[in-house]
């Protein structure tokens, strides 16, 4: 059966579904929606709903319930993001299973409330600081977030490493019909001997991002990039459309990927051979993918609601097998499906 | 890390021995740090109250970082300043769970100012102990919030200008102020009595978690020899004779 959803509210409610029962927040436009719906939800499903005295408290909040061994999660918005990087830095470091909702807006500063994509940067490189990487997860449809929101939590408990869920504000407000997917039954979340129980009948726990032995400390993070390589090989998802005979592909993800759809349909209906890239997860990004896809397709343009972030990643990937354009808007500003269709024109005759 | 040995020589019978849920891992503490007391009074609390094998404590950044080395508990290794939202999330996510902060005083009411008075305000079921001895040590002897007026660190080597610096900040009589916490209490370790004393309230500070009344505090004030630029055996008196003339001794809130 099909409900019509928020996209926020189907993200809190495909986390209650996983099984995640802390969460904290800190209010923030445009991800009201999933606060509100998770503080009147998720205490009737026996969790905990704590709103903090700031993104920072959340976020060290979420390391606590986490380092507890109970799947938990926070959300925010872009300038949210910014104050819970540090702490995002030390579940990555400690090795905790987390789930963070970014559903961005237009930045930098206090920027607005608008959809954006501006933060890929700080979820796919980093953005705390030191040597990690965060599981990211870009949807593009109400339906896709609920999903994916099911599918961060299994593979955050499954690496022991954060993954966050990068949507923006245009998706967050949206209203759609949606598939839930099933509550999980609880014996599928997989047992943590190392979370904080306390110290019985076995030697103490200690969950931590801390040592001060150099030698010591790049073996803890050599593990940590093993897991991270085989991340790397298993966990990468994209989705194409329409690229078989393609000569121009649009590379674009979350709303931007679903607005690019259109911008195929219609380019299809005019006679050009135009077809979607759509990264999924953006970390890992889908570089084999894309490579493949630029030995055959002369022209792929990334399209971004930002100054071109994504960009670099796909030009990495390309390395100058495909020529490799760009269009993008700032501020908050989405461009229409007949802009973007006639900076396709730009690239491909019909 | 070294380990202590402790050997009882023939003929003796020990009658001070170590706490059992300290590890036998040596502390990294300087000489005349009351750190070290005010650790093994915790350590001692644990025991009388036979919660070792269900105490979960968050350690800070600063002087006692390497707490979960010292304890035989289950442990998390805290943000600077966030120890009590770290231990907000452990203790909601499992009640069952008796969870403990230890911070500095530039950890607590410096850079965590918020998390602690938050905490305190929610009357999260926590305890919190607080060692106030002035200064950043670890660092290497910064100004603290609570430096006192006139005192000299690295980065206030003229002494702390009230003018341009502030005054000590009595975090303990702020959150005294508030409906939220149970017990807020100022303890210092410089002599004997005022070791039980502490003691007495440490205990106190984690009965009160145990019986589900709140969010407890017991803030130690105490010495840092080294960054004070005295020899080991004067920061007894400097805490009596200096820090007390701004941080007075007693209970600030109890509800019972």
């Amino acid at each position: 059966m099909k409900v019509l959803l928020r996209g926020n509210e189907a993200m809190a409610e495909a986390a209650i579904r996983a099984g995640c029962r802390c969460y904290f927040c800190y209010p923030i436009t445009p991800q009201g929606e999933l606060v509100e719906y998770m503080a009147r939800h998720l205490p009737r499903h026996g969790g905990v709903f704590l709103q903090a005295e700031s993104e920072v408290a959340a976020i060290n909040m979420v390391y606590g319930a986490a380092a507890a061994g109970v799947r938990t999660m926070t959300s925010s918005s872009s300038p949210g993001i910014s104050l819970k990087m540090e702490g995002i830095s030390y579940l990555a470091g400690a090795r905790l299973p987390a789930v963070i909702v970014n559903v961005m807006r237009a930045g930098p500063g206090l920027g607005n409330i608008a959809p954006a994509q501006g933060d890929y940067f700080q979820a796919t490189k980093g953005g705390g600081h030191g040597d990690y990487r965060l599981i990211v997860l870009a949807p593009s449809t109400v339906q896709e977030a609920a999903e994916l929101v099911m599918l961060a939590f299994d593979l955050s408990d499954r690496y022991r490493v954060p993954a966050m869920i990068l949507a923006d504000g245009m998706l967050g407000q949206m209203m759609e019909p949606v598939e839930l997917p099933e509550p999980i039954p609880p014996g599928r979340i997989p047992p943590k001997p190392w979370a904080l129980t306390g110290a019985k009948d076995r030697a103490p726990n200690v969950v931590s991002s801390f040592d001060l032995d150099p030698y010591r400390f790049r073996e803890i993070l050599r593990a940590l990039w093993a897991v991270y390589r085989e991340i790397e090989r298993n966990e990468v998802r994209w989705e194409e459309y329409a690229t078989e005979d393609a000569e121009l592909v649009l590379v674009a993800y979350g709303t931007m990927g679903r607005i690019c759809r259109t911008v195929v349909r219609r380019a299809r209906k005019e006679g050009l051979r135009v077809g979607l890239f759509r990264p999924i997860s953006l970390w890992p990004f889908p570089y084999a993918p894309l490579r493949r896809l630029a030995e055959r397709v002369p022209v792929l343009l990334t399209v971004e609601l930002s100054a071109g972030q994504m960009w670099e990643d796909v030009r990495l990937a390309v390395e100058g097998r495909a020529k490799t354009p760009f269009y993008g808007e700032l501020g908050g500003v989405v461009p229409t499906p007949e802009e973007i269709l006639s900076e396709v024109k730009k690239h491909v005759r019909g | 890390m070294s380990v202590v040995e402790t050997k009882v020589p023939a003929g003796f019978v020990p009658v001070y021995t170590r706490p059992k849920s300290l590890s036998d891992k040596r502390f990294t503490y300087c000489p005349g740090c009351h750190h070290g007391i005010i650790t093994r009074l915790v350590a001692e609390a644990i025991d009388e109250l036979g919660i070792q094998e269900r105490t979960v404590g968050v350690a800070p950044v600063g002087c006692a970082v390497f707490l979960y080395e010292f304890f035989r508990c289950d442990f998390a290794q805290a943000a600077h300043g966030r120890a009590c939202a770290v231990a907000t999330g452990i203790k909601r996510a499992n009640p069952d769970l008796i969870v403990f902060t230890y911070q500095g005083d530039g950890d607590l009411a410096a850079i965590g100012t918020a998390e602690t008075i938050h905490a305190a305000n929610r009357g999260e079921n926590i305890t919190v102990i607080f060692v106030n001895n002035q200064i950043y040590g670890m660092t290497g002897g910064e100004m603290a919030p609570t430096t006192l007026p006139g005192m000299r660190t690295v980065t206030t080597p003229e002494g702390r200008d009230v003018r341009t610096t502030g005054y000590p900040l009595r975090i303990s009589e702020m959150l005294a102020q508030l409906d939220g916490p149970t017990y807020i209490t100022r303890q210092a370790v410089f002599d004997v009595r005022h070791v039980q004393m502490a003691r007495k309230a440490i205990l106190k500070a984690f009965r009160n978690q145990l019986e589900g009344k709140g969010f407890s505090l017991v803030e130690v004030v105490a010495a840092c020899p080294t960054n004070l630029r005295i020899p080991p055996a004067e920061g007894n008196r400097w805490v009596k004779e200096q820090a007390l003339k701004y941080f007075p001794l007693g209970d600030l809130k109890v509800r019972d």
